[in-house]
């Protein structure tokens, strides 16, 4: 889904509030809502992929305004009442007050899972285009770089796709590789020398043509 | 933990809403006794950044490691015993004077745990998710950390399976050192990224 957690390139926001002591857990609550979590997906069953979607379906402004920690809560929260261990009306009666959960699921069940792909489609030095979809259930696949050109540079092993996991127990297995994007390519108030790496599944390439849209401007940087 | 022994006479909301989660499910028998307590000291005490610095000092210390290191990180930092969540699958990625590397999470707080155990709070919130893809010449400047414009900058977005580590560079003068003390050089921030030696 096109939800708040995808905060790469997105402007306005501020300093990094960054100390660089920071203790593990700076509340005590943290540390339980930490291990709440990992209690709830074990008792549920969750995947990576559907305790991450647990968190990115959390109403844009919750999830801005609250930190990790309180994401977590949420996300064990909301698993907890979806898989029936627990309702809504009992954690507001015992906090006293109004618990906040994630919203519903926007993807309809995932139908087919499809075949593994087993064997990668593209070698280092391959070029790529990232699909320019949006899917509205949990994907891998930043926004900031959909439909950009890149250069694979690392090929990596066959992992489960987070888009399927993430809804419902099927499965389905694909190469991933680590994509090299000139910040060129990405951004039209691009920085020097930059480079950006990001690490996406098979299915999220095709095979870039030989000829590529882009920034105009950005002509002859790109290499 | 800051809190830690004090308890406040009015609880927060979010202390009374993480107090009714883990009733509820301790009252379903769905919380093990002292699962928590263990869970909070591990993370605490025994995993954290010290464990990346013992690689990065044995890598600077041992050409034959540092290269064992770059070729496979998962089988090289298993070597000095660290794995474990997180931690299946290590590239390290190594700074040099015209190179800079820096880790970011865009999408969530992907990070190392068994190398640097669990990421601080910057490293999760939204600003430095959403400019270190975008503007990180200006960002790490404003962290301390300003490059050359003749420094290729590659930031490493963990939107997959990989957790990344930086292999920062060897000090000056830290030649005469031995492995433990190079391992005190060695700060987190440097192995994010953020920082330079």
């Amino acid at each position: 889904m096109d939800g708040i957690h995808d905060l790469g390139g997105m402007q306005g926001f501020g300093t990094v509030d960054h100390s660089p002591g920071e203790p593990a857990f700076r509340h005590e609550w943290e540390a339980v809502a930490r291990a709440l979590l990992v209690v709830v997906a074990g008792a549920v069953r969750a995947s990576g992929g559907e305790f991450r979607h647990s968190i990115e379906r959390m109403e844009p402004g919750h999830y801005l305004t609250s930190g990790y920690y309180e994401h977590w809560l949420t996300a064990a929260a909301t698993l907890a009442v979806e898989h029936g261990l627990l309702t809504r009306s009992e954690l507001e009666a015992r906090a006293g007050g109004s618990f906040p959960l994630s919203g519903p699921v926007l993807a309809t069940q995932a139908a087919d899972p499809g075949p593994d792909v087993r064997e990668p489609r593209f070698g280092v030095g391959d070029r790529v285009r990232v699909r320019e979809w949006h899917p509205p259930g949990h994907t891998r696949c930043p926004r900031y770089v959909r439909g950009k050109v890149g250069t694979v540079v690392r090929v990596d092993g066959v992992f489960s796709v987070p888009d399927v996991e993430a809804h419902g127990p099927e499965r389905r297995h694909e190469p991933t590789y680590s994509v090299r994007f000139d910040a060129t390519e990405l951004w039209q108030d691009s920085q020097r020398g930059v480079r950006v790496h990001v690490d996406l599944w098979d299915s999220y390439l095709d095979r870039a043509s030989a000829s590529r849209p882009g920034f105009p401007e950005a002509d002859g940087q790109a290499q | 933990m800051s809190e830690q022994g004090h308890h406040p006479a009015v609880p927060s909301p979010i202390e009374r809403r993480v107090a009714a989660l883990q009733v509820l499910l301790a009252e379903r028998g769905l919380v093990p006794d002292g699962f928590i307590e263990e869970v909070t000291r591990r993370y605490e005490s025994e995993i954290g950044p010290m464990n990346g610095a013992r690689v990065v000092a044995r890598a600077w210390a041992d050409p034959e490691y540092r290269m064992r290191l770059l070729a496979d990180g998962t089988a090289a930092v298993a070597e000095l015993g660290f794995s474990g969540p997180e931690g299946d699958h290590i590239v390290v990625v190594e700074n040099t004077p015209a190179v800079h590397n820096v880790i970011v999470c865009t999408l969530c707080s992907c990070y190392p745990w068994p190398l640097l155990g669990l990421p601080p709070a910057w490293y999760k919130d939204p600003p430095y998710r959403a400019r270190m893809v975008r503007e990180p010449r200006s960002l790490l400047a404003e962290m301390g950390c300003s490059l050359s414009d003749e420094i290729e900058i590659r930031v490493w977005d963990s939107s997959a399976e990989v957790r990344y580590l930086v292999l920062p560079e060897r000090p000056p003068r830290s030649e005469d050192m031995a492995e433990a003390e190079l391992a005190a050089l060695v700060t987190r921030d440097s192995m994010i990224g953020v920082a330079r030696l």
